[in-house]
């Protein structure tokens, strides 16, 4: 048996709600709430980046594997905003975490499913025997042009999973990916912000592929949307991954735990990770769990995911996600977080 | 900092390794060379607990200009469940929410951007818990 041996997210104090954004300029606060289901999203501290969510993160989710950090073979970390261009964020926190230096070590990037890259690449290097533990993380502190529709949703957040083949909490069942050539949203080297091609980002970019890997895994599996406990599909706003999930078949109640974007926003590569932390915090020994991510470019990965006996045991280890949501929130202005994103110039020191 | 300082320091900064004199057992942090308290050199690498509180702080209101930006901001000496004090900054907590006795875990924190041109550097901060 292969899987999750452990689990950890990581959500930053910092929020902003709708509101504050609409009013920076002048639009209608309710009629984003309505159309993006968001009441507010997280920011970044200013000492917060995605290394340091990434750490925070793989803490949590050692602290619940109650593993040996040396055993981990690989640490691999999906974002589109690594602090470096060049220097893996890898690098800091396997020294951070106390992992390596036997350790392979890469920064994925696929715009917000880099993360469950992340994820199956250490699944597969664990599956293959060729080490004991991989470690894959999802993090990100995202971009979003001031007044673009993106500003509203861009957060911050990630979640880490440990992979291996002993004590497994979550049993990975199946896999499957689909992707395209579909330029739906982009950075250029050099660029601030992303840029993104309007409605051309739904139906033949996010419906396309998140239906299609969805219908894909359960054909392949043999299951149906009623085999399972939990659904989560990447969240860039919450409208989408409702409407996915209908179309795929799922239920409300089935997406409910995972669909934390209403207080959260859109981590990007932390999104569907931490959706799948949401579920595995409360999930019961025997649950099936659908994931399906998604990152512009375009594709998506879906994973099968069945939880074992252990995964009671562990998930009073480490902080739960609803509860970070909940508590010490810590709300910014809009003059606040303009500065906390760094999207004003200073004067050089 | 300079990359190579900055490099040595990692194991102290990104994961609170001390080093405890191994002739009369007193925990150092930062490590150093010759205990003070027996004037040994041999150490082996003690891990610190990452929660204490708060034995004294203060507020910072004119902070040097690379961290005027998250100003005012508490600087404190936390004294760890084993006894081992060190001073770092509280992230995050407004001024009124620290004092004498608060309770505080060190968790990894960027500590300096710099330069656009020079390395990031990492380490510990504490947060009210």
């Amino acid at each position: 048996m292969h899987g999750i041996v452990g689990w950890g997210s990581y959500v930053p104090r910092f929020r902003i709600k709708v509101e504050d954004i609409a009013g920076q300029w002048g639009a209608d606060a309710a009629a984003f709430k309505r159309g993006l289901l968001l009441e507010e999203k997280t920011v970044p501290g200013l000492d917060e980046d995605t290394i340091t969510i990434s750490v925070a993160a793989a803490r949590y989710a050692i602290a619940r594997a109650g593993i040996d950090p040396k055993d981990i073979g690989c640490c691999y970390i999906g974002s589109e905003s690594h602090p470096y261009a060049v220097k893996p964020s890898g690098t800091v926190v396997i020294d951070a975490i106390g992992a390596g230096p036997d350790c392979h070590v890469a920064d994925f990037e696929f715009a917000c499913k880099a993360g469950a890259e992340a994820m199956y690449v250490a699944y597969s290097h664990v599956k293959s025997g060729e080490m004991k533990y991989g470690l894959g993380i999802g993090a990100d502190t995202s971009q979003g042009a001031p007044g673009d529709a993106l500003e509203y949703t861009a957060s911050a957040g990630g979640s880490a999973f440990i992979m291996g083949a002993d004590n497994v909490a979550a049993e990975i069942v199946h896999t499957y990916s689909f992707t395209s050539d579909t330029p739906d949203f982009w950075r250029r080297e050099g660029e601030f912000y992303p840029r993104h091609a309007g409605r051309f980002t739904g139906d033949p970019a996010y419906f396309h592929h998140v239906g299609s890997a969805t219908n894909g895994i359960l054909e392949r599996s043999g299951m149906k949307p009623e085999d399972f406990r939990f659904a989560v599909f990447h969240m860039p706003n919450g409208k989408f991954p409702l409407r996915a999930g209908k179309k795929a078949g799922f239920t409300r109640e089935q997406m409910e735990q995972g669909w934390v974007v209403n207080l959260m926003g859109n981590t990007y590569s932390g999104s569907s990770p931490t959706g799948l932390a949401s579920c595995l915090d409360v999930a019961k020994p025997g649950d099936n769990i659908l994931v399906t991510s998604f990152g512009s470019g375009a594709g998506s990965d879906s994973f099968i995911i069945r939880c074992t006996d252990r995964v009671t045991e562990i998930q009073d280890k480490a902080p739960k996600v609803r509860d970070q949501l909940a508590k010490g929130r810590i709300h910014l202005d809009y003059g606040k977080y303009v500065a906390y994103r760094g999207k004003i110039r200073m004067n050089q020191l | 900092m300079l990359s190579p300082r900055y490099h040595r320091e990692i194991p102290q900064r990104y994961r609170l390794e001390a080093g405890k004199c191994t002739g009369c057992g007193k925990i150092h942090f930062p490590p150093r060379s010759v205990c003070k308290e027996c004037g040994g050199r041999a150490f082996e690498m003690e891990k610190l607990p990452s929660k204490g509180k708060v034995l004294t702080c203060t507020t910072v209101e004119i902070p040097p200009a690379e961290f005027d930006d998250q100003k005012p901001y508490v600087n404190a000496i936390v004294e760890l469940e084993n006894g081992v004090r060190l001073t770092c900054m509280v992230a995050e907590a407004p001024p009124d929410e620290v004092d004498v006795g608060t309770e505080v875990e060190l968790v990894f924190r960027r500590l300096r951007c710099g330069r656009e041109w020079e390395v990031l550097q990492y380490g510990y901060k504490a947060v009210v818990v």
